[in-house]
């Protein structure tokens, strides 16, 4: 694999001796959970992004594809939960393609433990991992330091606990999808209202043999309110000290300009 | 593991993204306790032309837990009774919520003090000095909090005095406090005192000129509040579950507890 690049390692380490703080890494400060069902298994996460106190982002999403049949969720670093599972994703896809077969719940869980066991907890990845395969349902768990469990309800993030005395007196042996599915958002939920690192959605995924249905926003507990006035300001409200006005035309010497069609994509999420 | 590594500096201080290094360059390690906890929340004063609002959210916290949803942050101070029926002065803090505590009793009871020996209440700008000698005397073990005090000057304007935790005072307009202070406080400088907003087509360049502060009314004011609120909600999570408003006129003090987001 393309390995990271440690040229600044030993300057930000005397950096750090001489006490200079590091960067803060925008985290996760998540719920994620996962429960087996007759027939299938559903993984479940919040959506807020935290950097410190601060709310980075109100709707991200938390639940990773692997692979068609197997996802995952992650909490910890944002980063390290979005290139790790990419990556493992991405060998997986080689693997099978040279095997000729669907690829495995454990064959995923156990390139992710090498891979972070050998960065020693240094990637900040938090996994709860999810599938069916040929060999069946199956729910795991990974830790940044590469240790593993397998069970049939799982939580992980700093709303672990609260999500956890939710499956801890709600769950039951053999339940349905359904049951499966509000377990899960109950148990997300407990997170977001009890957790302050947790907040806003439930996005939910749902995976059995034949399908994986992703459920962006299962639940929307946390509408923002309307603003009770109207902010716009009047043309003309901002200063305006100097003016220079570069035609597209002028622009055109020094980079390629190009004329969209539409905005395509997932648009921001703004108040009006 | 640091002591196999090849690297020098591993065998030093190692460092993570978390956290400052625990140990000086010299190795050496304090070790102390620490008396103060940062409980969150947030809280915001304007003064008007014959009022003042005080508010404050509701959310105690501690690291990531919710220690209560319903915890006031604004007091009703220097009434005769512990109703506080004819208080005459409020008093918001937020930061050490037993340093908050500690604070408004210790202010209060000054206030119930004088009222005995004067037979009239203390006036907001005697009150708002008293407060700076209570936290100035604790200059070296301060009390924990960001005090804002709110009332009605002697002409029956509204006034706010904004405090640091050793004592540093002064009269404003409008002032927030606490957790999402940095959140708020643009948008009160913008819109109580319509700061970098100028007359469209007043002027070109350095000749345009500044929109006229003027009064805002009362209800406008407690929708700016609102709004802030919601706001600082949005994008800060030590800020939730409920807005306390105290809104005090020449008739007395009038109280408000409105919802907000309890994620």
């Amino acid at each position: 694999m393309p390995g990271f690049d440690f040229s600044n390692y030993n300057r930000n380490a005397a950096l750090h001796a001489r006490g200079v703080p590091l960067p803060k890494a925008t985290s996760t400060g998540t719920t994620i959970v996962g429960c087996i069902y007759d027939g299938g298994v559903v993984i479940a996460a919040d959506t807020r992004a935290t950097s410190g106190p601060i709310v980075a982002d109100k709707n991200c999403e938390k639940l990773h594809y692997i692979a068609p049949q197997i996802w995952c969720a992650g909490a910890g670093t944002a980063a390290d939960t979005e290139f790790t599972t990419a990556l493992i994703s991405s060998q997986l896809e080689l693997h099978s393609l040279s095997t000729g077969r669907k690829p495995r719940v454990v064959t995923c869980m156990t390139l992710l433990k090498q891979h972070l066991f050998r960065y020693q907890g240094h990637i900040g990845a938090y996994l709860v991992v999810a599938g069916v395969d040929p060999t069946g349902t199956h729910l795991f768990t990974v830790h940044a330091h590469g240790s593993t469990d397998k069970l049939p309800y799982v939580t992980m993030g700093s709303g672990s606990l609260a999500a956890m005395s939710v499956f801890e007196t709600q769950w039951k042996p053999s339940c349905t999808k359904e049951d499966a599915m509000e377990l899960c958002s109950q148990a997300i939920q407990a997170g977001i209202f009890n957790d302050l690192g947790s907040g806003s959605n439930v996005d939910l995924a749902i995976i059995t043999a034949d399908k994986t249905t992703l459920h962006r926003g299962f639940v929307k507990p946390n509408e923002r309110s309307q603003k009770l006035k109207n902010y716009k300001f009047p043309r003309g409200t901002t200063a305006v000290l100097n003016e220079k006005v570069i035609t597209k035309d002028e622009i055109g010497k020094y980079v390629s300009v190009h004329e969209l069609e539409s905005a395509e994509g997932e648009k921001m999420d703004v108040d009006s | 593991m640091a002591m196999f590594s090849q690297n020098p500096i591993m065998n030093g201080p190692n460092y993570s993204f978390a956290e400052a290094p625990k140990a000086a360059m010299d190795g050496l390690r304090e070790h102390r306790f620490n008396p103060y906890t940062d409980n969150g929340g947030s809280t915001l004063a304007i003064a008007g032309d014959g009022f003042a609002i005080m508010a404050g959210d509701t959310r105690l916290t501690s690291g990531y837990s919710i220690n209560t949803r319903y915890a006031p942050k604004v007091f009703k101070i220097g009434g005769t009774t512990s109703s506080q029926d004819d208080a005459n002065i409020l008093l918001s803090v937020v930061g050490f919520a037993a340093d908050g505590e500690a604070l408004q009793e210790r202010l209060d009871s000054v206030c119930k003090m004088y009222r005995y020996r004067h037979g009239k209440p203390m006036s907001v700008n005697a009150c708002a000095k008293r407060l700076s000698t209570i936290l100035y005397q604790k200059r070296f073990f301060p009390y924990y909090v960001y005090a804002i005090l709110g009332g009605l000057d002697e002409e029956g304007k509204g006034a706010v005095y904004s405090y640091d935790p050793v004592g540093s005072y002064e009269r404003e307009q409008c002032r927030a406090g606490g957790a999402a202070a940095s959140l708020i406080m643009p948008f009160l400088d913008n819109q109580v005192n319509f700061k970098n907003q100028y007359v469209p087509g007043s002027g070109i360049g350095h000749e345009l000129q500044e929109r006229d502060r003027v009064p805002l009314p009362r209800d406008e004011v407690e929708i700016l509040v609102k709004d802030a609120f919601d706001s600082a909600v949005e994008r800060h999570i030590e800020v939730g579950d409920g807005l306390q408003m105290m809104i005090i006129t020449k008739d007395g003090i009038e109280e408000k507890v409105l919802p907000l987001k309890k994620d």
